[in-house]
């Protein structure tokens, strides 16, 4: 069975499909909604500091600044904080700095949310502050959040708030996958890789901004760019995704497929192609994990139960406003439609002449570009070389359960995989919960191999 | 044309309820074959005089029995058969225009795939349920459309793999070369019979994969028959072979009829169809229009409308032209 | 500051024969195994080195028995994780396979460095020190000897500590029995049957081959193969780490099967003597390179720095493992019409 071979047939020329003209226009919606969801930050150039700011949540819910409590940057220094808890230890340059706080000069009855974390790393780039957080909380906030915790309606809300956030975004970090299956039949094993491109390439624009494409791209000790706000460095981290998505199909994936190569085979090479990528990843970017320049350290937004970050949520509306885009554009353009039909049956597609490159090649840059706005998302937490990597495991539980193949599926199956590894949480150690979305693919295979919204004759 | 007089009893053996009279007929007729192959008698010759001429009709000595088969597709139902006997002994043909769900068919029968509704029995033995790869040991072997020959093994070894219930062919007898070394040389001269027999023997060592399109359905019949079967389902055998090979496989297909094994074959081709089949079931979207002799059927009104009167009697010839060139 | 050559032609010769090497040549026989001779797509083969030495390190370190119990729970825990994941997987399409045993391999990993786990698998600091009963046996330790050395004309070509000798002669001496056993099925019936399933399982069950069954044989086999290479990698460095186990080593083990040319007796171990000998050899070389005066100037155009050299093992890997699938899946020294046979 493993040299199913599609060669490139000798078809008459396909008659061409009409362009995506919605496709682009609902496209370009997108990115100015993206666009809009955000005002630009003012940018502070004149040297760099390590900032925090200490306060905690009073009785009444108001903020209560802590004075006199004592941060040191490794190093560098320590800082005190002032009457609006205030610190900011200028650092003499780029780099990472590990930054602890001293507990014991916290007023009595103030402690640190996770007791563990005395420690954070802030990574300072140059003439940019850089903000951190000291998670702080009153013994009666203490009291109350050790109450919510035991109460298991108030969990409930809260894994079910983290588990909608995790599926939306796998959902977009998975669809790509799908649809590339359905239409080429190749399990692309480096789709994990495009969504950390689109992480970093985030950070990256976020940091350095288009100049520092030059900067990057010329190999001298030049000057990198300042970096644009977050909410375009997104939008440019998705056109990054997209450009590569189409590059790869264009230059190795068309050719492999005009050379008849094995799908098999294909799969092994897209499995090179994701350590060549990882690994060079790790090699220009470090191993170390890195946080968005903005919005990276966010009081979280009490909404009813469920506590969430103002960031999550703006994403997650995205996230939905994308993926019920992407329903619209595979049922009502031309081209979604010629996507379902080429992932329904690529011989009769072809015949009916529609052009199942340029088909291929769309879904492509669209998978791609999803991807790598879902991993701009994942990445709103921490960008890391390998984050993608990381969470392959659960977009190949998501695409298995929701159907391989199938675009709805992924998304049914992203949300489902979401939602039942956090909510695993209240049984098991967090941990592992990754290992429950395994569990769940091998229920899946054992009893409807064909997914959820699979067809059973495409197993066969 | 020769065939070893082993392999004939045993398929009696398999097949304890193959009648006195056909193999009788066998043993004559595979001592005439190896005089001239053209002058056998059909061994089977007025079985059909008294068996009705409608879909499902008894037959005098049943083989493989299909009742009630439905296979569905998402809402499509592409196989609906209420009733098809097989007789033993005989060569009967499947005939449909394409799309008439004939492969489906066949792998409803050879356990390639489930149905959703019905009955299959081989030898009066249920073989619902039963696994595709224990059908060759009940005396059952198909072969494909698109050949399976396997690509990357030679000759030699394609023939080996279709001996059944092979010692060696166990992982805790493998390494006991002992143990298995006797049978493996039984079944090596076999193959080198069947190969002889087949003209092959001067490709036993090559890769399969250099054969030529008729080779290797010459090669998968040949395969089948190491498993010493009581019946061979054959899917369209002469599909992609030129003009000349297709004689010879017509006279190794009768050559089979004539040594008693049963032959059920799916074919495009009406004038192949005609000259060697001794029963005709004729398949329309998924259900059995009609039966009969290859007279009785080219008379039959139903099948010309269905088949032989619409554009498809013209294409099947066509058909065979492009097949030929390939 | 210039070049040491020597130290770049003896790690060239060392490595090419050290204990990578070996472990890696007995891990893609059993890869061999599944892919070559089955077809079968085990993405996840590193999962199985893994069951193999957590089989060993765990019966030491939290049951407290002998190393020579642990060798065999480790010859049983990857039987058993063969069967956990063939038995729903082998029925359905070749790539399924794939996707389960690498998200398997990935979720063992997480498993195993749990924190809840500190007792039995050491979490993520691992096992260590339990492989002394292993050693005590070593024939090669002799009081004063550090290394042996083998350096004619003053050029030394090999060089290995003791105890790295004593599992060399082990592994080296297990890899020849691998690689019988595995010569001597593949030229029985059994072989014959599992190739016809490479080929083509439709076939293989019109012929009355339970191929099912033989698939999960082959899974158990291959997967016991890797076990023991696994044991073999952790018994030589006396520590089991989680994160040893990374799914990225079940592809340098495909890699290294491909260099050797798939489907073939001796190509695991052809193919793991090439990696090893040449990435040691490159890579000495490029942390020699950036020993000169040349450091800035590749720091600047290459980004490349002691720190980060190590990892271009893996972009050259990946590299080489996509374009041997590409131009020339037979392998380094395979004939390419062998392999044009398939496409037709």
């Amino acid at each position: 069975m493993w040299q199913v071979t599609r060669r490139a047939k000798s078809t008459p020329p396909p008659q061409r499909v009409a362009p995506p003209k919605l496709l682009v226009g609902i496209w370009l919606i997108i990115i100015a909604l993206v666009g809009l969801a955000s005002p630009a930050l003012a940018q502070d150039d004149a040297g760099q500091s390590v900032i925090t700011t200490l306060r905690y949540e009073g009785e009444d819910g108001e903020d209560v600044f802590v004075s006199g409590a004592v941060i040191t940057v490794e190093g560098v220094g320590e800082g005190v904080s002032d009457e609006s808890g205030m610190i900011a230890v200028p650092v003499p340059e780029a780099g990472e700095y590990a930054v602890t706080i001293d507990v014991a000069t916290l007023p009595d009855g103030i402690s640190l949310r996770s007791a563990d974390r005395t420690m954070v790393t802030a990574l300072v780039e140059d003439g940019q502050d850089r903000r951190i957080l000291f998670a702080l909380q009153s013994e009666a906030g203490a009291a109350a959040s050790a109450a919510e915790g035991s109460g298991i309606g108030r969990r409930l809300a809260q894994l079910t708030a983290e588990g909608l956030k995790q599926g939306l975004y796998l959902a977009m970090a998975s669809i790509g996958l799908s649809l590339i299956y359905g239409t080429t039949g190749l399990v692309n094993f480096a789709h994990a890789e495009m969504v950390t491109w689109g992480g970093l390439a985030t950070y990256f624009f976020n940091f350095y901004g288009l100049a520092g494409v030059a900067g990057f791209l010329a190999p001298l000790p030049g000057p990198f760019g300042d970096g644009v706000n977050l909410v375009f460095a997104v939008v440019l981290g998705m056109i990054a995704g997209g450009a590569l998505g189409f590059l790869l199909d264009r230059v190795l994936f068309r050719t492999l497929r005009r050379q008849g190569v094995s799908l098999i085979a294909q799969m092994v090479i897209t499995i090179g192609l994701s350590i060549v990528m990882r690994y060079l990843f790790l090699y220009f970017f470090g191993g170390g994990p890195r946080s968005f320049r903005d919005f990276s350290a966010q009081q979280a937004l009490q909404l009813g139960p469920v506590q969430l970050v103002p960031k999550d949520i703006i994403a997650m509306s995205i996230s939905i406003g994308v993926l019920l885009m992407i329903g619209v554009l595979l049922t009502r353009t031309q081209m979604g439609k010629a996507m379902r039909a080429v992932s329904d049956n690529r011989d009769l597609a072809e015949s009916s002449g529609i052009d199942v490159q340029r088909v291929i090649s769309t879904v492509w840059i669209f998978g791609a570009a999803a991807a790598a706005l879902g991993g701009a998302f994942f990445a709103l937490d921490q960008a890391k070389w390998d984050f993608g990597f990381r969470i392959l495991l659960l977009i190949f539980s998501a695409v298995t359960l929701g159907g391989l193949g199938t675009a709805y599926g992924a998304l049914l199956g992203a949300l489902v995989i979401g939602l039942v590894i956090n909510l695993s949480t209240l049984v098991i150690d967090a941990e592992l919960k990754n290992m429950v979305a395994l569990l769940v693919m091998v229920l899946v295979l054992m009893f409807r191999p064909q997914g959820l919204l699979g067809r059973a004759e495409r197993i066969g | 044309m020769k065939t070893g007089d082993p392999s004939e009893k045993d398929v009696a053996i398999e097949d304890p309820n193959a009648p006195e009279v056909v193999l009788g007929a066998t043993a004559g007729g595979g001592g005439a074959g190896a005089a001239a192959q053209e002058d056998i008698p059909n061994p089977i010759a007025g079985t059909f005089d008294g068996v009705d001429p409608t879909p499902g009709s008894p037959k005098p000595d049943e083989i493989l029995v299909a009742k009630n088969v439905v296979r569905r597709f998402g809402g499509l139902t592409a196989v609906d058969v209420d009733e098809v006997r097989i007789q033993r002994g005989a060569i009967t043909a499947l005939i449909g225009p394409n799309g008439a769900g004939k492969t489906t068919f066949f792998n409803l029968l050879t356990g390639f795939d489930d149905p959703d509704e019905g009955d299959v029995s081989l030898n009066g033995n249920s073989i619902n349920g039963v696994a595709s790869h224990k059908l060759a040991a009940r005396g059952m072997v198909r072969t494909f459309q698109l050949t399976k020959s396997l690509a990357k093994m030679s000759v030699m070894d394609n023939m080996l793999l279709g001996a059944g219930d092979q010692r060696g062919e166990k992982l805790s007898f493998s390494l006991l070369r002992g143990s298995w070394r006797k049978q493996e040389s039984e079944v090596r001269a076999r193959a080198e019979e069947l190969l002889e027999r087949f003209s092959m023997t001067h490709m036993a060592d090559e890769y399969a994969a250099t054969l030529s399109g008729g080779q290797r359905k010459l090669l998968e019949m040949a395969r089948a028959l190491m498993a010493k079967p009581s019946l061979i389902l054959l899917d369209e055998p002469m599909a992609g072979v030129n003009p000349a090979l297709v004689q010879s496989l017509l006279g190794h297909v009768e050559a089979l009829r004539d040594e008693g094994v049963s032959v059920l074959f799916v074919e495009h081709d009406m004038d192949v169809i005609m000259g060697i089949s001794d029963w005709i079931v004729v398949l329309a979207e998924g259900s059995v229009i009609a039966e009969g002799t290859p007279d009785q059927v080219s008379s039959n009104p139903r099948v010309i409308d269905a088949y032989l009167g619409t554009e498809d009697g013209g294409a099947s010839s066509d058909g065979r032209q492009g097949r030929d060139s390939e | 500051m210039g070049i040491d050559w020597g130290i770049i032609i003896q790690q060239f010769f060392s490595q090419g024969v050290g204990i990578n090497a070996m472990v890696f040549a007995m891990a893609a026989i059993g890869l061999n195994i599944h892919f070559g001779y089955t077809g079968l797509l085990n993405f996840g083969h590193v999962g199985f080195m893994a069951a193999g030495a957590y089989g060993v390190g765990m019966t030491v370190f939290w049951l407290d028995q002998s190393l020579w119990l642990g060798v065999l729970v480790g010859l049983l825990l990857p039987t058993i994780m063969a069967l956990i994941l063939g038995i729903p997987t082998l029925r359905l399409r070749a790539d399924y396979l794939g996707i389960t045993t690498i998200a398997a391999s990935e979720a063992l990993r997480i498993f195993v460095r749990w924190r809840g786990n500190q007792e039995r698998t050491g979490s993520s600091g691992g096992i260590n020190d339990f492989a002394d009963e292993f050693f005590e046996f070593n024939i090669f330790t002799r009081p004063g000897t550090e290394t042996y050395d083998f350096a004619p004309g003053g050029l030394t070509i090999f060089q290995f500590r003791a105890n790295d000798l004593w599992v060399l002669l082990i592994g080296w001496t297990l890899v020849a029995f691998f690689l019988l056993l595995t010569w001597q099925l593949m030229r029985s019936p059994w072989g014959r049957a599992l190739k016809s399933i490479r080929e083509d399982e439709d076939a293989a069950r019109a012929l009355g081959k339970n191929a099912y069954a033989y698939k999960l044989q082959a899974l158990v086999l291959g997967g016991v193969i890797g076990g023991v290479a696994g044991m073999l990698q952790v018994i030589s460095r006396q520590a089991v780490q989680p994160d040893t186990f990374n799914p990225v080593i079940t592809f340098l083990i495909w890699t290294i099967l491909i260099i050797g040319g798939v489907g073939k007796v001796a190509s695991p171990v052809a193919g793991s003597m090439i990696y090893w000998a040449l990435i040691s050899g490159l890579i000495t070389f490029m942390r020699e390179l950036i020993g000169t005066d040349l450091s800035d100037e590749l720091e600047t155009f290459l980004n490349l720095s002691v720190l980060n050299v190590d990892q271009l093992r893996f972009v050259i890997f990946g590299g080489a493992l996509m374009l041997l699938m590409w131009f020339r899946p037979q392998g380094v020294f395979g004939n390419r019409e062998e392999m044009a046979l398939e496409d037709r």
